[in-house]
């Protein structure tokens, strides 16, 4: 089961070396890959929102989308087919050129991204010995995208949400950067295959260095693909739909799918750079199959046909799991840890209010950028001092440091207030 | 000061009229410097829709269902106000008791409607997507239910008439009302949990929009956003029109008068809103809903001719502030002159003052927190 999708692909590659020569081997390789994840994309940024909207509407004390198939599964489709038949709207006076490039030039970085990203054991596109590099160089090009959008739509409040969003990108970019640091100091390479392998023995959160960087990383980069609390460039009570305000059908649904896509990429990586990346604990997988079957069979919203289905389905692929005494597959761990942190995200969007631009800059450049640098030294000693002396002191540095910042940055902590009551 | 190496220039943008947080047709014609304001010019008008003019050529009882549509929150208070004001041009109606409490009830029914959906529109405005909303309207839907039971319409009621109200309530009404508000104390507290200490809650709502005592009175500003401000005027207390004197309730004060305290008295009102109307559910006697007068004047309207040159000025506390209703008779069934005191048009002039030197996310939750409706604005 853990090597399920490399050896489909080995195989493909094989069948098709009957007819092709020996050199055309590679490229038949590498074009399985990209169509797989050419194709995955779209499916995971369709299901994303099916899954942000239905998550959102339990908080909300509402069904979410019920009608277009069951339990609304196929209304992503529909929205998608939508999108496809609206009309293609440039404002006049706009520059079509760099409009309608905008779109492309962010979903392109936001699809490069998955190049590097180990989704399983060897399952990995191009394991680059600069992976890291490549994912912090790749994933800033939607800075440009979003001001060429903004800027291209000759529409006021495009622009002020294009520089909303360049600022914040840019600044995000920083402790973004510097949070990423440690993790390869400590992993010592730059190959994201590398840094999954140095996490054997313990994921990276569970270090001090590695819990403030995980952090950051990750609030860093809800900030950069600009989700709620950070969602300034688009915030759609201020300024209508920010950069995308002038953009509608397919060019809107490219922006809709790059910044669900960077939503997905960043959860991630940071999953693959702190949490473990595709590793667990080898959990025999028929546990899990035998404990979906109580879930199945409990479901009451399930119509009961499906329930039994899912039920038997569950049971005999537990028998055979059992009997191939299979672990949980290796691409399932990454999944549900990385969608685990998409649940995250989408808890935010339900729960949290937006930042003013100003506490949203200040957050980076006088919270975020120190801690970062302070985290750096504070992984210096973990490495210069291994064993429990160490620890202790990277994260009482730790601590003490953010402590003094949160300090620092709040001279007048808000108080609660008084209200009077008169008769 | 040196010469800025860089030109910049002043960006005007209109926000609105059709914008999704102006709460309706308005337009802020803003001049921003950055993100900053520099100038903001409220425009009004595009729902303007001759209310004045039309109640002066219908007779009085005729404007009643018109009144519902000037702040369409809080249909009942707005009948009420006009009630007061024709009562008052008639020479004193008495209002059976019956009638008084279920007056006092449903006003304060509206207040709960109507500043539990304003604090959601302005967690709204403030970027929280829809859930604090949606928890809003969860519990307006079960007053909104109430408002049907008692007058056929959820939002529309048309009920309060001079005199007292068009029918007693049905049957059930008293104990579903009585569930609802011993209920909400802690809804109110599910709401103060995911909201009150909210950290950026806090950082986005504490002085900003500082509106300072001597503005408020200045600009005649009434109702919680006054209160916020700290000046103790409410005119349930001040006038104790209908039975108010009887209840026991208090008056929350803010101390700064920012958005924060805005929102933070709205949530205090509300709950001295469920302890009057846990009184009124208990006390309320049994009687007639409305007295032979005004009966007789609610059946046959172009009977009630006040004489030439009376004039009345009903005024209650509306959730929004103080809500008047002017008339003035010439003698016929008609009204002369009809004009209303719009709370939230008032509340609204000092919407410059409060923006200057904020930013524009700022100005959308000032605009939040001064709680307007359009209908009522533009009338």
């Amino acid at each position: 089961m853990d090597q399920l999708f490399v050896v489909l692909k080995s195989s493909v590659v094989q069948l098709a070396g009957r007819w092709l020569p020996e050199g055309a081997l590679p490229f038949v390789s590498m074009g399985l890959t990209i169509a797989a994840i050419a194709a995955a994309a779209p499916v995971i940024m369709m299901y994303l929102t099916w899954l942000e909207r239905k998550i959102i509407a339990r908080m909300q004390n509402r069904l979410g989308p019920n009608r277009v198939g069951l339990y609304g599964l196929a209304q992503p489709l529909a929205d998608g087919l939508k999108m496809l038949i609206k009309e293609d709207i440039v404002p006049e006076g706009a520059d079509r050129l760099v409009h309608s490039l905008a779109p492309v030039v962010a979903v392109v970085p936001a699809l490069l991204v998955f190049a590097v990203l180990p989704f399983g054991r060897n399952m990995i596109a191009a394991d680059l010995n600069v992976g890291l590099l490549y994912f912090l160089a790749v994933s800033s090009i939607s800075s440009y995208a979003i001001f060429m959008g903004g800027w291209a739509s000759r529409n006021k409040f495009s622009l002020l949400g294009a520089m909303r969003g360049v600022a914040q990108i840019i600044s995000y970019e920083v402790p973004s950067v510097l949070s990423v640091v440690v993790v390869i100091m400590v992993a010592g390479t730059l190959s994201m295959g590398g840094i999954v392998e140095a996490q054997a023995s313990r994921w990276f959160v569970f270090t001090p260095w590695g819990f403030v960087a995980a952090l950051i990383f990750f609030l860093s980069g809800v900030a950069e693909v600009n989700r709620t609390p950070f969602d300034m460039p688009e915030a759609e009570s201020e300024i209508v739909a920010g950069f995308h305000t002038e953009y509608s059908g397919m060019k809107f649904a490219l922006w809709y799918m790059a910044e669900f896509l960077e939503a997905f990429a960043i959860s991630a990586f940071t999953v693959t750079l702190f949490l473990g990346g595709w590793q667990g604990p080898a959990i025999p997988l028929w546990w899990v199959l035998f404990g979906s079957v109580c879930l199945v069979a409990t479901a009451r919203t399930i119509p009961s046909v499906l329930r039994v289905l899912g039920v038997v389905a569950c049971v005999g692929s537990g028998v055979v799991a059992y009997l191939a005494n299979e672990a949980v597959p290796s691409w399932a761990w990454f999944l549900a840890k990385t969608y685990g942190l998409v649940f995250v995200l989408v808890w935010f969007r339900g729960t949290l209010p937006r930042l003013r631009v100003d506490q949203l800059m200040g957050l980076a450049w006088k919270f975020f950028l120190p801690l970062t640098l302070i985290n750096i030294a504070s992984a210096a000693l973990w490495v210069a001092m291994p064993g429990p002396s160490g620890g202790v002191l990277a994260g009482a540095l730790l601590i003490l440091s953010g402590w003094w910042l949160i300090r620092l940055n709040n001279p007048a902590p808000l108080q609660p207030r008084t209200y009077l009551f008169v008769e | 000061m040196t010469e800025p190496l860089l030109d910049t220039q002043l960006l005007e943008v209109n926000l609105g009229p059709q914008h999704p947080s102006t709460h309706g047709v308005f337009r802020m014609q803003a001049l921003l410097d950055g993100e900053t304001i520099v100038k903001l010019k409220p425009v009004m008008g595009y729902l303007h829709r001759n209310h004045e003019q039309l109640g002066e050529g219908m007779t009085y009882i005729a404007s009643f269902p018109f009144t519902d549509r000037l702040d369409y929150f809080c249909a009942m208070t707005n009948n009420l106000g006009l009630a007061l004001a024709i009562e008052q041009l008639a020479g004193g109606i008495e209002v059976p008791e019956r009638a008084q409490y279920i007056r006092v009830i449903m006003s304060e029914l509206t207040r709960l409607v109507n500043h539990t959906a304003v604090i959601g529109f302005l967690l709204n405005d403030m970027g929280a997507f829809g859930t604090p909303l949606l928890y809003a309207f969860r519990e307006r839907e079960k007053i909104l239910d109430l408002f049907e039971m008692a007058s056929g319409s959820r939002m529309m009621c048309n009920y309060i008439r001079p005199g007292g109200v068009r029918e007693d309530v049905p049957e059930g009404f008293l104990e579903r009302a009585s569930r609802i508000v011993a209920e909400y104390p802690r809804f109110l507290d599910e709401f103060e949990a995911l909201l009150t200490q909210n950290e950026i809650i806090r950082q986005r709502a504490q002085h900003v929009g500082v509106l300072s005592k001597e503005l408020a009175i200045n600009a005649s500003i009434t109702g919680p956003m006054l209160r916020a401000s700290g000046v103790d005027y409410d005119i349930r207390k001040v006038d104790g029109y209908g039975i108010y004197p009887r209840f026991a309730f208090r008056i929350p004060l803010g101390t700064v008068g920012d958005v924060y305290d805005r929102y933070y008295v709205r949530i205090l009102e509300m709950r001295e809103s469920v302890a009057i109307l846990q009184q009124a559910l208990k006390e309320i006697p049994p009687g007639p809903s409305i007295s032979p007068k005004g009966l007789q004047l609610v059946k046959s309207p172009r009977t009630f001719r006040p004489p030439k040159g009376a004039e009345a000025y009903g005024r209650i506390e509306s959730p929004k502030g103080e809500l008047g209703f002017f008339l003035a008779s010439d003698g016929s069934p008609q009204p002369y002159r009809y004009h209303v005191r719009a709370p939230s048009f008032i509340n609204l002039t000092v919407l410059e003052d409060l923006c200057l030197g904020h930013k524009v996310a700022d100005v959308i939750i000032i605009l939040g927190s001064i709680d307007i409706v359009m209908g009522e604005v533009d009338r």
